[in-house]
Parts: C-alpha cells; structure tokens; sequence
C-alpha cells in the first residue's frame, strides 16, 4: 500500500518540483534522522511481517496443533499438499475468483477514471465512488448476503417480479465464486479507479492538444495515448490488486464458509480451516508459505513483462 | 525505573515463597474474580442470576461472565490456552473436550467431586459419564441436555386435515419414508395450491415444503439426519464415547441418506443450495415449511415467533420400533491454567447443583441435567404453554443415543461437511461417503 501511494504521488505533476539531488558528502548526514523517521514502520514491519514470515515458514517444516511444542517433520507438510484434492481445488477455486474479480474490476475502474477524469469533475461524485471502499469487507459482504438471500433477499424478490426464477446467489457452486468476485469488484472498482485517475492526470495535457490537432479520434487517443502512458500506473494497480484478490478470505468466511461442498474454499480459508479449525498449524503455514511463492512469482512476471518499472514519459 | 521494578520482582518472589512455605496459596486460590465463558446469549440471564445467588453464600469470590457468539467462542478460547487469558471456567461441548483433554487444558476434578460428595447419580443417565476421558479422568459436571423433536406449524397440519394425534405416531423407514414421509409430501404445496402427493404437483414451483432444511448436516448430523439414520440401528462410530472408526460406509446408512437428499428431489424439502443465508426458523416463521426437525434449545425461538402457533410432535418410529434422538450435553469446565483452582471448582460445582439448575430451569430456555431440575424445567415450559414431552419423553423412554464422541472431531467434520453436502445437495449418491469415511478412519491410523 505505501509503494502505491508513493508511486502514484511521485508520478504526479507535483515531483516536477521535488528537490535536487543532494552533494555525495551530505549522503550519510541525515541518516540518523533518517533511521529515527523511518523506525515506527520499520519495527512495525519487522515485528507483524518478518517475524512471522520466518516463523511461518519454520513451523511449515512441523507438526504444531498450537496447544503442544512443534515437532520437526521436515518436508512431509509439502508432501501431503501436493497430493491433497482440497489443496489444488482450492487453487482453481481462487484463480476463477482472482480472473473474473481482475478482469471485471480492472475494466470498470479504468471505465471509472476516464469518467472522473473527462466527465465528473465535481469532488461530490468522485468521492461517491469511493463510498463502497470505505465500508469493512465484512459489513459488505453481509450487506450483498442478506441482499442476495434465496429465500428473503430483495434481489430475488425483483427477480422474481421480473417472472425469472430465484437465483441461489451464495448456495450453488456454479454462482457463488462469481458472486462473491463481484461484490468484491463493487467494493474496490472505486479505489481502484482513483489510483487509476491520479495516473491519468499526470499524463500532460498537451500529449492531448497535439492529438486532436492531428485529428485523432477519441478511441485514438484512448489507446494511442492514454494506455501507454499510464502503464507503469495500471501495472502497480494490477500488481497490488491482484496480491489483494488472492487473499480473498473475509467475504467468504462470513457468507459461504467454502461451501457448497467445496466451491468456495479457496485457499486463504483452506488454510485458515486447517490452522484454525483442525488445529494443524504446520500444514496451515506450509500452505500459506506456497501461497507467499506463487504470490510472489505473479507479482514478479507482471513486472517484467509489462514493464512497470519503466515509464514512457522520460 | 527498571532497579525499582527489580525490587518489586525480588520483594514479590520473597513473599511467594514465603506464602508458599506457610500454605497461605490455597487461600489465594480459593478467593477473588473467577472468570465464566459460556456462548448462549438465551442463558446468560439465567446464569448471570446464578453468579450473583454464588457471590451472596461466598462473598469472597465475584464470578465475571462473558458471552461470546459460538463461531467466536472457540477460537478466542483457544488463543486463551496458547496466550494464557483463558477463563477460570467455560462451557464446554461434547464435541470438542477430548481434544482440550488430550491437549492437557482441562483440570481433572475427580478429588474435589469425591471431597465434595457430589451426587452423579442425580442427573440425568449417562450425562455424568460423558465427561470422563479416555485417561478415566473427569473433566467437567454436567450442566444441561438437549435431544430433538419436530416443530410443526399447526394452520398448515390443519389445512391439511392432518391430526397432531397422527404427528404422535410418525413412522418412518428408508425405502418409502414411511407414514412421515406421507405426511410431509401432503404438507407441501406448489404455486398453483396443488399438495405433493396430488397428480400435477409442480416440484419446481413450490409455495410450502413439508419438510424444513438446516443444512447438509456434517459429520453428527445432529438436527438433519440422525434421528432418523439412528432408528435403523446404524450408529456413526463403534462405540461411543471414544470410538475410532466411522460408519458412513454403511450401507444401511447410506440407504437413509439416498432417502433423504431425495426429499429435495421430490420437492418436499428445499434445496441444499436455497438454504445458504436465512436460519432454518426464520423461513419456517416466514411459512415456507411446515415441519422443521430441530434441538430442544430452539424451543424459544419457535415459540416465539408471533403470529405463528407451534405445536412439537417427538421425532418419527424407526424400522426397528424405536424411536432416536441423539443426546447432547454441556458442562463446565475448568483451565488447566487457572490461577483460581479452589474458587473455580467451588463455581463448577454451584453451577452443577440444584441452587443454580433449578434458576436456569425457571427461566425455562434448556433442560438442565438434574433429573429434578429437568422436571422443574418441563413445568416452567408448561407455564408458558409449551408441551416439551417431545423432548422428553426421549430420555424417560431410553430413546436417546450420545452425540459421537471422538478424537479429531474438527477434522472429521472438515472431511464430511464437504461430502454430505454433496450428498443431501444431489450432487452425489450415498455410496460416495465410503470413500469419505476411509479419509476419516485413515486419522485414526
């Protein structure tokens, strides 16, 4: 988050105005200052990521129920994943969700921006789109599940009023992923969208000026100008959206809880389910610790191969 | 600053070995705030009212009650083991002890019950001996029981021409659902007004089901399935308390599932899929069914519903002339951990006897485990205008079976939630739990 947040504001016209570089023998002067500065996240970042990090990943090499001491087991934990159903289910179970939560909310927010950015400049409408991100995931998903409900949801009941049949929404395998990636895509389009709009608006006007004097259409500009230019921002975005997706746990901890039969139990409740349910805490890390690969092989591709660490403008 | 709390520390140690030479500690442990978990927020009345008639006879321990919701309550417990801010004493389930027991977090109270004279034979049959371990140690005093029963909405059973007299002498087998399943295919009812069992029945337009759904029913099936899977003499595991092989590879069971997940099929109960969202209760409240097979602890809230007039029919004979129910029970347990030992029994105790069941049975919410207190109960009910024989007449007639108690219940439960619902959904035969019930035995291998 604190990446995004620094990327899109260096990315903004303001850094036009950023100092100088300082002299090579002012180098170490502010470090201390700097250490002070930085030390709150620092500790905090050592203390609620890297400890755990490393301690996750050792007691993925154990058998731990939490109550008793972890015993080394090696690599029996990876062993029995790789062979076990739920495991690769839930994969397939979380990339449908990430694929249609990405695809639908990148689009919508991208659709977004360019309306925040052409069209509504009145600071009333684009802080409403923001309205669905500033309510917990939580209050969200239980919103859109009483909302949705078979049997008393309204949804339904204009549903039904429309003479089509009810929608099991969260009840049967075939909708409850694509239900829950969607309430998800309505709750973050509008953040997304923003992150989205500050990458635009360093995009330079007269890049515009000059297409239109040549004539080009807006579907031109659109392409020819606008998504170029805003790739290292869409790439961050995809990155930290992605990350985000994969880790979808809350919605269907309160709604589903990886049911029906299996359809939803992707892999952050699966290992959730195993640590804290089944009180296999071993298993549960070694999970969680191919999640932290995988995670970090997609974020890595993403970066190379869009480039988004590469910047048309300079 | 740090010299000073050094001090403190030295000064503190002094005193704790000093106490601890002059025997002083039990006294430390006999006095003071205990804390008390239960889940049910339907009981807290009751037993706040229980801690304050403890404190007037000991005025010298105060007991603080926290009511946490039931998916909360276990996992907070658990970080209270790990982390060491578990409560004193806690209401503890069947389903979950042997785990806690096995894991050394349950305190033995065999000495203090001998001490005590607490008289076992008072409850209820059975329920005292289902909280001794497989170390034959005991590990809580039973506080209350529930067994299941049909709820029934009495508009619709009239509208149907359909007596509670029948209610009272269900029957029911496996291959044709017997006289319940007549019934509850003549309580459903499509759009157009036509019953399940009429000519033109439209399963796929229904206004009523006969029968309500809960869910697919996991691994005990408590509510959903076992009062009727029970009563063919199938059992879930080979013995119980304490058994290390499941059953569902039973054929006899997997007969009584097929039955059941076609209900849905037929139309006479909702769909698994439907069921995901609104509490079975509210539905049946909302008359979307007419009959809901559920635990004695929901009497409240089926009685309470206004508008609606409830009547409670016990749960159908079997094949083998028997009535099932599967009996569940709660008790109080106390920490390992805890600090007040001498307070917390004292409270286990209080909470065990009849000065505190008899004010839990007035409120009229649970059968407590006291066979006196549970009398006491069925009149407050009665007061209300609740008939509970239903309920009790299980346990008098010896109908009941124990909830199955095992090791590695979470686990046996992550395996068969997934399967019986792909059972009672249609999504799969009955024979697919024989591969379901290998992965399970396979835990105690």
């Amino acid at each position: 988050m604190t990446t995004l947040a620094k990327h899109s504001r260096s990315a903004s016209p303001a850094s036009a105005s950023s100092p100088k570089p300082q002299g090579s023998h002012r180098r170490f002067g502010d470090l201390k200052i700097a250490l002070l500065f930085i030390a709150p996240a620092m500790i905090g970042f050592i203390v609620f990521y890297v400890v755990p990090t490393i301690r996750g990943l050792y007691l993925s090499f154990t058998e731990y129920s939490i109550l008793g001491e972890p015993e080394w087991i090696g690599l029996d934990n990876y062993t029995a994943i790789a062979k076990d159903p739920l495991f690769w289910n839930s994969l397939a179970v979380t990339g449908q969700y990430v694929f249609i939560n990405i695809i639908v909310q990148t689009a919508l927010a991208l659709g977004l921006a360019l309306l925040m950015h052409k069209v509504a400049k009145s600071t009333l409408i684009r802080g409403a789109l923001l309205l669905p991100w500033m309510m917990s995931n939580v209050i969200a998903a239980l919103l859109w599940f009483w909302m949705l409900d078979y049997q008393i949801g309204v949804v339904n009941q204009f549903i039904e009023w429309a003479g089509l049949p009810r929608v099991a929404f969260f009840g049967s395998e075939e909708w409850a992923i694509p239900t829950q990636a969607l309430i998800n895509t309505w709750r973050h389009m509008g953040y997304t969208a923003l992150l989205i709009f500050a990458g635009m608006q360093a995009i330079p006007g007269h890049l515009y000026e000059v297409a239109k004097l040549d004539g080009a259409s807006p579907f031109q500009t659109f392409r020819k100008i606008t998504i170029p230019l805003l790739r290292p921002v869409l790439v961050l975005v995809l990155v930290v959206t992605v990350i985000g997706s994969f880790q979808v746990f809350d919605t269907v901890s309160v709604t589903t809880g990886g049911g029906p039969v299996n359809a939803t139990r992707v892999i952050q409740y699966y290992i959730y389910q195993r640590a804290f349910t089944e009180s296999d805490f071993g298993y549960g890390s070694a999970i969680a610790v191919i999640l932290f690969l995988i995670l970090a092989l997609v974020a890595f591709i993403q970066m190379k191969f869009l480039k988004g660490n590469e910047s048309d403008l300079d | 600053m740090k010299k000073s709390l050094g001090a403190v520390a030295v000064a503190a140690a002094v005193a704790l070995s000093l106490s601890a030479c002059s025997g002083s500690s039990s006294e430390e442990a006999a006095k003071g705030e205990i804390s008390y978990w239960l889940w049910d927020a339907n009981q807290l009345p009751a037993y706040q009212q229980c801690a304050e008639d403890f404190t007037k006879a000991n005025p010298d321990i105060t007991v603080k009650i926290t009511q946490r919701g039931w998916d909360d309550y276990w996992s907070t417990l658990t970080n209270g083991f790990v982390g060491g801010t578990a409560p004193d004493v806690f209401t503890n389930h069947l389903g979950r002890y042997g785990e806690l027991a096995e894991n050394k977090q349950l305190l033995p109270i065999d000495d203090a019950v001998e001490k005590d004279n607490v008289d076992l034979a008072g409850y209820n049959e059975g329920l005292a001996d289902l909280w001794v371990g497989q170390d034959g140690k005991r590990y809580g005093l039973p506080k209350d029981w529930d067994t299941i029963g049909l709820f029934y909405n009495k508009a619709m059973l009239a509208g149907a021409g359909i007596t509670e007299d029948q209610m009272k002498d269900l029957t029911w087998n496996p291959q044709d659902g017997g006289s319940y399943e007549k019934v509850i295919a003549h309580l459903t009812v499509d759009k157009s007004g036509k019953r399940g069992d009429e000519p033109g029945f439209d399963k796929n337009n229904v206004e009523v089901y006969g029968l309500g759904l809960n869910g697919g029913g996991d691994s005990s099936g408590q509510t959903e399935w076992s009062y009727l899977t029970n009563t063919t003499g199938w059992s879930h595991t080979d013995k119980n308390p304490w058994g290390t092989q499941y059953n569902y590879d039973d054929p006899k069971f997997q007969a009584s599932m097929d039955w059941f997940a076609g209900l849905a099929d037929k139309g006479y109960m909702p769909k698994l899929e439907t069921t995901v969202g609104a509490a079975m209760a509210d539905t049946f409240a909302a008359g979307k069914s007419a009959i809901n097979a559920h635990g004695s602890w929901m009497i409240g809230q089926y009685t309470g519903y206004k508008g609606i007039e409830v009547g409670i029919a016990p749960t159908p004979v079997g094949p083998e002339g028997e009535r099932a129910s599967m009996f569940n029970g709660l008790a109080d347990s106390i920490w390992a951990g805890t600090e007040k030992k001498d307070a917390a029994i004292k409270w286990v105790e209080y909470l065990a006897s009849a000065g505190c069941q008899d004010v839990v049975a007035s409120k009229a919410v649970v059968f407590p485990a006291l066979k006196t207190s549970s009398d006491k109960a069925a009149e407050a009910f009665k007061a209300k205008g609740v008939d509970v024989t239903a309920f009790t007449e299980h346990v008098k007639n010896k109908t009941t079976f124990l909830y199955p108690i095992t090791d590695n219940t979470a686990k046996v439960k992550g395996i068969m939630e997934p399967a019986m619902d792909a059972v009672v959904s249609g999504k799969a035969p009955a024979s697919s739990l024989t591969q379901a019930n290998e992965q399970v035995n396979a835990l105690f291998k």
